[in-house]
C-alpha cells in the first residue's frame, strides 16, 4: 500500500530550519528498510502558481491554491504493508522534520 | 417450538455469536464490511428459517458457516464486477503470524482493529459496539444522544477508512500494546454499561451478556498487562458493579436503586474479587502511583460494597474520592454523581445547586432529570420534581428504569 506522506508547516509557529541532516538519516534508512518511494521538499508557498483550464482560456493564479496559517512543507511517497507501520514511520518523521505529518493513503 | 421461543433462540443466538460470527469473518476475509453484512443476513436468515425448520442444534456453528457462504456469495458477485476491488479485500489474508502470542482470540483481534488510534474516539466506542458487540446502530445512537443517521454515517466513514487506509486486523505489537489499551479500556467500560443500562423501548433493562463479554475481554487485556493500574482499575470497577446484578432487578423488572438493594443478594465472590484488586491498587497508589480514573470509580465502588447497609455507607469517603475524580475528570457526568454524595452529606438542597449548575451541559441526559427528580422530592417541592421526572422518562432508554422512575412519579404527592 502507498501512502502519500505530508510534512506540515505553520507560518505562525514553524519548526525548526536546522532538520536537513536528520532527514537524510531518516531516508537513508526508509531505503535501505525499503519503504521508500519518493521524497521531496517544496520552496514556499509563495512560489506556486495556480492554473485552471477549465474555462475557455487558461488563468494563472500567483500563489496557493488555498492561504492558510498551516501549509505543505514536503512530501513522502512510502510503500507499507499497512497503517500501523506507516504510523510508527510518520511518528519518527515528525520528530526528524520537527512539523506534523498527515498521512493519507494512496487509492 | 413457537414463534416466541424461536424469537427468544434467535435473540439468545445474537448476543452470544454476534462477536464471534463478526470476527471469525473478518479474519477470513479482512473486510469488516463483508463480515457485518454477512452476520446481519446470517441473522436474518435465521429468523426466516428457524420458524420452520426449528433451532439448529449448535446455533453457532449455523451461523457461522451461513454467514460464511453468504460473504463468498457477495465476493463472487463483486468479483464479476470488479477485480480490483477484490484484490484489496483479500490481501489481508496473508497477514504474518500475531506477535503477541499470549493470547488468541479473534473478539479482541476485532476490538483493536474497532478501537484503532486512527480512528476518532467517538468512531471506536460505535463500531466496538457495533462489531463486537452487535448493538444496531439506533442503540448506538442512543448511548451516545445522537442522530441515527449521524452514528450511521459515522460507522460508515469508518469502515471506509480502515479499508482505504488498511488499518491492519490482528494484535498490536507488543511496543505498541500499551498505548493501544487505554482506548480499548474506553470502549470496554461503554459495553459493560450498555449492557448494565441497556437501552431500547424493547430491550430487556439489563443486557447481561454484555457485562459479562466486557468483564471477559477486560480479564483477557488484564492477563496480558497484569502491571497496568487502570486494566485491573477498569476489571474491578466491572466486578462491582456486576456484583450488585442479582439485587438491580425487581420481579416486576423495575431497576432498584442502590439504597433500596437487598445487600444479601449481591455476588460475595466478585465484590471479594473487586476489593482484592482495589487493595492492590491502593498499595501501588501509597507507593506513589497516581491511581487513573478507573481506579477510582472502582475505589468508589468499594466503599458503597463495603457498606453493609446503605446507612453504613462512608459518603464523606465518596465525596473525597469524587473530589479526587473531579480533579482528574472534569466532566458534568461526574460532576453530576459527585453532587450525590453531596446530598447524603450536605442535604439535598446544597446539592441540587451543584446540579442546576449543569443543566446547559446535561439538558439531554436523562439522569440529570432523574437527580433533580429525586432531590426536589426530597425537598418537597412536588411540581417542579413531577416536571423533571417527567423529562427524565422521556429521555431514559432503559425498561427497567423508565418503570422505576414512573413509580417515583407516581408517588408524588
Amino acid at each position: 500500500m502507498r501512502y502519500l506522506v505530508s510534512v506540515i508547516d505553520d507560518k505562525s509557529d514553524p519548526g525548526s530550519t536546522d532538520r536537513q541532516p536528520a532527514i537524510s538519516a531518516f531516508n537513508e534508512r526508509l531505503i535501505a528498510e525499503g519503504y521508500w518511494v519518493f521524497a521531496g521538499g517544496l520552496a514556499d508557498t509563495d512560489a506556486a502558481t495556480v492554473v485552471d483550464n477549465r474555462g475557455e482560456q487558461a488563468v494563472f493564479s500567483d500563489g496557493p491554491f488555498a492561504e492558510s496559517k498551516e501549509y505543505l512543507a514536503g512530501v513522502w511517497v512510502w510503500e507499507a504493508p499497512d497503517l500501523d507501520v506507516a504510523l510508527t514511520l510518520a511518528a519518527e518523521a515528525s520528530k526528524v522534520c520537527d512539523r506534523k505529518i498527515e498521512v493519507r493513503p494512496f487509492q | 417450538m413457537n414463534d416466541a421461543d424461536v424469537r427468544e433462540a434467535v435473540t439468545r443466538a445474537h448476543h452470544e455469536e454476534w462477536a464471534r460470527v463478526v470476527a471469525a469473518l473478518t479474519r477470513r476475509f479482512g473486510d469488516l464490511d463483508i463480515a457485518e453484512e454477512a452476520a446481519a443476513e446470517a441473522f436474518a436468515t435465521a429468523v426466516e428459517r428457524w420458524p420452520a425448520d426449528g433451532v439448529p442444534p449448535n446455533p453457532g456453528a449455523w451461523l457461522t458457516t451461513t454467514a460464511n457462504r453468504k460473504a463468498i456469495d457477495r465476493i463472487r458477485r463483486e468479483n464479476k464486477r470488479d477485480d480490483k476491488h477484490r484484490e484489496a479485500q483479500m490481501v489481508y489474508d496473508d497477514d504474518p503470524p500475531e506477535p503477541v502470542g499470549a493470547i488468541d482470540d479473534d473478539r479482541l483481534r476485532l476490538i483493536f482493529t474497532c478501537c484503532h488510534p486512527a480512528l476518532a474516539m467517538q468512531t471506536r466506542v460505535a463500531l466496538t459496539l457495533r462489531m463486537v458487540g452487535g448493538l444496531t446502530v439506533p442503540e448506538i445512537a442512543r448511548a451516545f444522544l445522537v442522530q441515527g443517521t449521524t452514528m450511521e454515517q459515522r460507522i460508515t466513514r469508518a469502515k471506509a477508512k480502515i479499508k482505504a487506509a488498511r488499518i491492519p486486523y490482528r494484535m498490536p505489537s507488543a511496543d505498541d500494546l500499551p498505548a493501544r489499551v487505554s482506548g480499548v479500556l474506553a470502549v470496554l467500560f461503554l459495553i459493560f454499561n450498555e449492557g448494565y443500562l441497556a437501552s431500547g423501548p424493547d430491550t430487556y433493562p439489563v443486557r447481561h451478556d454484555l457485562t459479562t463479554e466486557a468483564i471477559r475481554l477486560t480479564r483477557l487485556i488484564r492477563a496480558l498487562l497484569p502491571q497496568d493500574g487502570e486494566v485491573a482499575g477498569l476489571l474491578a470497577l466491572m466486578l462491582l458493579i456486576e456484583a450488585r446484578h442479582p439485587a438491580r432487578l425487581s420481579a416486576s423488572g423495575e431497576l432498584v436503586p442502590l439504597a433500596e438493594q437487598d445487600r444479601g443478594a449481591w455476588d460475595a465472590e466478585l465484590i471479594a474479587e473487586g476489593h482484592r484488586l482495589v487493595r492492590e491498587r491502593l498499595a501501588a497508589a501509597a507507593a506513589g502511583v497516581a491511581p487513573g480514573r478507573y481506579q477510582i470509580l472502582a475505589a468508589i465502588n468499594a466503599v458503597h460494597t463495603s457498606a453493609r447497609d446503605i446507612r453504613d455507607t462512608d459518603w464523606s469517603q465518596v465525596l473525597a474520592l469524587y473530589d479526587q475524580l473531579v480533579r482528574l475528570d472534569p466532566s458534568p457526568i461526574i460532576a453530576l454523581n459527585r453532587a450525590i454524595a453531596v446530598a447524603e452529606l450536605d442535604g439535598p438542597e446544597v446539592a441540587l445547586a451543584i446540579v442546576d449548575r449543569l443543566a446547559e451541559a446535561l439538558a439531554g441526559y436523562h439522569a440529570y432529570h432523574a437527580t433533580r427528580a429525586d432531590l426536589l422530592r426530597r425537598l418537597g417541592q412536588s411540581q417542579q420534581s413531577r416536571a423533571a421526572y417527567d423529562r427524565a422518562i422521556e429521555l431514559a432508554g432503559n425498561t427497567g428504569e423508565t418503570a422505576y422512575l414512573t413509580r417515583r412519579r407516581d408517588q408524588l404527592q
